[in-house]
């Protein structure tokens, strides 16, 4: 098998504090990574260190055989990233968001079928500001796929949905799953990482604490779910 | 160039949306030359002048247009795009925030140009015609205009937030557009007054503008091209010393 991302020794400190301490971590191609941990135990920072848009101290990254930091345009035409704050400009419309997203990649895929297919093609002219939560987050997991991606970064994508709308999520990333997506994504919900994570890491103070699947931490840690699981291992 | 194009367009079209410049770079010079010329009519500058008092003021209303644009509108749509995240998703795309840069500059550029058509064409419909080089007026122009742009930046580079930002460039915009001439005419203010409305820089660039449009002699230009010069590059280089994508960048 094939990784799609590969993270060696990735060191990344403010100052003398250590954000993101030696993490190692692969992620195959065409499943679903899942970063877990509390607010600040270094999600994010190892997210932008990957991407490049922090600097790291050091370590090594590789997305998809690429390195993020001297080989950005060719690496950003296959990934797509969304992140946890919200990136727009205002009076924006939907249509619009699409175009200046597509216009920057060489072979960008057809946004109107992919908002066709997320269920915003009656939204089209809307401003983005005016859509719900639920079709907001979808909207920014088809800016996010709009580059025909091998490989998509999505930092909390389903924090602030309601429990159908998450749901709905769940079911666009399977499926995109299935047609060979590698997906890297944080969370704070632990059934939505049951569900969709193939492996997963969960963070401590910027340090890897447990890495495998979910069924494995809920072993190792001999607690009955794996809600709990993860509550012994951030604890621990 | 096609994400250019695309872009520049996107962006022209949100900033009808909200108005700000087609008020401020365009309605409001309009307004005031309508007035000066209804004012001034054809009234000599001074008696015994070689111009009108309108043809005077022309350089000076050629200058909304760049103000508006350059430390109203540059620094608050950058510091927004960079409160937002905007430029930081950029990073994340085979472009550089720097694409989005050019086309933030490009869409003030057709503002101020836009402010200075519509300054020009109510002057000449109230009979204004330039006694000055008209080349040596564009050149002035567009040195005046790089130089408003790179205090615009240098806002942009150093406001911690848009709130800030947006507190700055109203400090900077509302004394400039009363004190450099452009509302009040600096040849009428008492000399304390024109000695205050000297340190700022659009009143220098309004004067370049001025000497050019009326075919003043060459020497009266020579203090505000040093100072306008001098301003552009000192703000230019800490603009690109300190801007930064995303405020958290570490």
């Amino acid at each position: 098998m094939q990784n799609a991302i590969e993270i060696t020794n990735l060191k990344k400190c403010y100052g003398d504090k250590t954000a993101v301490n030696n993490i190692s971590l692969q992620v195959e191609k065409g499943t679903i990574f899942g970063l877990i941990g509390a607010n600040g135990a270094g999600k994010s920072t190892t997210i932008e260190c990957v991407l490049g848009t922090k600097k790291k101290d050091s370590g090594e990254v590789k997305i998809l055989g690429l390195n993020p930091y001297t080989e950005r345009k060719r690496l950003f035409e296959k990934i797509g990233v969304q992140f946890q704050d919200c990136a727009y400009q205002n009076l924006i419309n939907v249509k619009e968001l699409c175009e200046v997203t597509a216009c920057v990649y060489k072979s960008p895929s057809d946004y109107f079928s992919l908002l066709e297919k997320f269920g915003l093609k009656d939204k089209q002219n809307a401003k983005v500001a005016t859509l719900s939560g639920g079709e907001r987050q979808r909207l920014f997991i088809v800016l996010a796929l709009i580059p025909n991606p091998e490989a998509v970064f999505l930092d909390e994508l389903t924090t602030g949905l309601d429990t159908i709308a998450r749901k709905e999520v769940w079911n666009y990333l399977l499926e995109l799953k299935t047609n060979g997506l590698t997906i890297f994504l944080t969370s704070h919900y632990m059934d939505e990482v049951e569900k969709l994570c193939d492996i997963i890491a969960i963070m401590k103070d910027g340090k890897i604490v447990f890495y495998g699947t979910t069924e494995q931490a809920v072993k190792e840690s001999n607690q009955p779910t794996f809600e709990e699981a993860y509550e012994f291992f951030i604890k621990e | 160039m096609k994400a250019f194009t695309k872009m520049l367009i996107t962006e022209l079209k949100l900033s009808v949306r909200d108005m700000n410049m087609i008020i401020f770079a365009i309605a409001l010079p309009l307004v005031v030359t309508l007035i000066l010329g209804f004012v001034y009519g054809s009234k000599p500058a001074y008696d015994g002048a070689a111009y009108t008092a309108f043809a005077q003021s022309f350089g000076a209303m050629s200058a909304f247009g760049i103000v508006a644009a350059g430390v109203m509108g540059l620094p608050l749509v950058l510091s927004d795009y960079r409160d937002k995240k905007i430029l930081k998703r950029y990073q994340c795309m085979p472009t550089s925030p720097t694409l989005l840069l050019i086309v933030q500059l490009v869409k003030y550029a057709v503002y101020s140009v836009a402010g200075l058509l519509v300054v020009t064409l109510v002057s000449l419909c109230f009979g204004y015609r330039m006694q000055g080089n008209v080349f040596a007026f564009i050149g002035a122009f567009l040195f005046v205009l790089v130089a408003i742009y790179s205090i615009g930046m240098l806002v942009a580079a150093l406001a911690p937030s848009m709130q800030v930002g947006g507190l700055i460039c109203s400090v900077l915009y509302f004394p400039m557009l009363i004190l450099s001439g452009t509302t009040l005419p600096y040849e009428i203010m008492p000399k304390w007054l024109q000695i205050i409305s000297d340190i700022l820089p659009l009143t220098q660039g309004i004067k370049l503008m001025k000497g050019t449009s009326l075919g003043l002699p060459l020497n009266d230009i020579y203090i505000p091209l040093i100072v306008l010069s001098a301003i552009t590059v000192v703000c230019t280089a800490i603009a690109i010393r300190f801007f930064k994508w995303d405020k958290k960048q570490k």
